[in-house]
């Protein structure tokens, strides 16, 4: 058994794939040309917003990027449930770990840009609160991870509640907030920034933005997947 | 192996989630900070954002890293 255990650990073919480095020299280009052109492109005047505009390469990657880890670790709950293999559970935990940094790194620039855009620092927007809720369900999910301590236990329960909190995600941060009204760009009755970009240069810097987050996300969670890997390899050893 | 630091970090956003709401009651207008944010058509909102993710990324790093050269040193001691 434990030899089994062992050898579902060793470094393989995942690991090398992990570590090859093209897109990570992507990522920091991405990330380069955002931060360069995102202080320098001009943008079209939205509101009282004026220069805090820039933030949308900074702050909704940032939501992107944990869509993106979160849907990871999704796919990786549901494989683990189909055979078990503790190897999807270690990717689906680390994804939802980072996923979570990143989700609480959107909703602490977003509450700055609404202390000088909207006037408070948590408004009553629906899509704020709905998103600090769905943050704790995911918060959650890392303390039910902390508090049981049998491996495979563990792996299963949290893969369940997984499915449960991304499908709390969806309708809780995208599908609700664009029903009801919000001072939220691409709601029910603000329409989105790109209606306002007329020449496009929003999306010029904002598409290399986002790839470029989502790119350091990944980074960070297979960074996360190589370590986790090492020290199981080691408590079964 | 339960992280202490992850436990306080949860408590701290828990924390910050009340104090933002009751600090929504209050007035932000005045404070030199709240000054320098709104000047230069509000720019400094953008760096305080990016200050923030830059932060945030490195104090996960960071953590990440004394993560694994703990194993690192494990290991070396173990064989």
């Amino acid at each position: 058994m434990i030899s089994d255990k062992t050898c579902r650990f060793a470094p393989n073919i995942d690991d090398k794939k992990m570590a090859k480095h093209w897109w990570k020299a992507l990522a920091v280009l991405l990330l380069l040309f955002t931060l360069i052109a995102g202080f320098l492109v001009k943008i079209p005047a939205i509101e009282n917003n004026e220069q805090s505009t820039r933030n949308l390469f900074f702050h909704v990657p940032m939501w992107i990027s944990m869509y993106t880890l979160f849907t990871i670790s999704v796919v990786n709950s549901v494989l683990y449930l189909t055979k078990y293999d503790l190897k999807k559970d270690i990717l689906a935990s680390s994804a939802a770990n980072v996923g979570v940094l990143f989700g609480v790194m959107g909703f602490t620039t977003g509450s700055v840009w609404a202390t000088y855009t909207w006037g408070s620092t948590l408004t009553n927007d629906p899509k704020q609160i709905a998103t600090a809720v769905a943050l704790l369900i995911y918060m959650a999910y890392l303390v039910l991870r902390l508090s049981i301590h049998d491996i495979d236990k563990r792996a299963r329960v949290s893969a369940i509640y997984n499915i449960f909190a991304f499908a709390m995600l969806i309708p809780l941060t995208y599908i609700i907030p664009r029903m009801v009204d919000s001072l939220h760009p691409g709601s029910a009755s603000s329409p989105g920034f790109r209606s306002q970009d007329t020449d496009g240069t929003l999306m010029m810097v904002f598409y290399p933005a986002f790839t470029g987050w989502t790119l350091l996300g990944v980074w960070i969670y297979t960074l996360r997947v190589r370590y986790k890997r090492l020290e199981l390899k080691n408590i079964f050893k | 192996m339960i992280n202490r630091a992850s436990y306080f970090f949860f408590t701290l956003f828990l924390l910050c989630t009340s104090l933002m709401a009751q600090a929504q009651q209050q007035n932000t207008e005045t404070g030199p900070i709240n000054e320098m944010l709104r000047s230069n058509g509000k720019i400094y909102v953008v760096v305080t954002v990016l200050v923030i993710i830059f932060i945030f990324i490195i104090l996960y790093l960071v953590r990440l890293d004394r993560k694994i050269s703990k194993l690192e040193h494990q290991q070396q001691s173990k064989p």
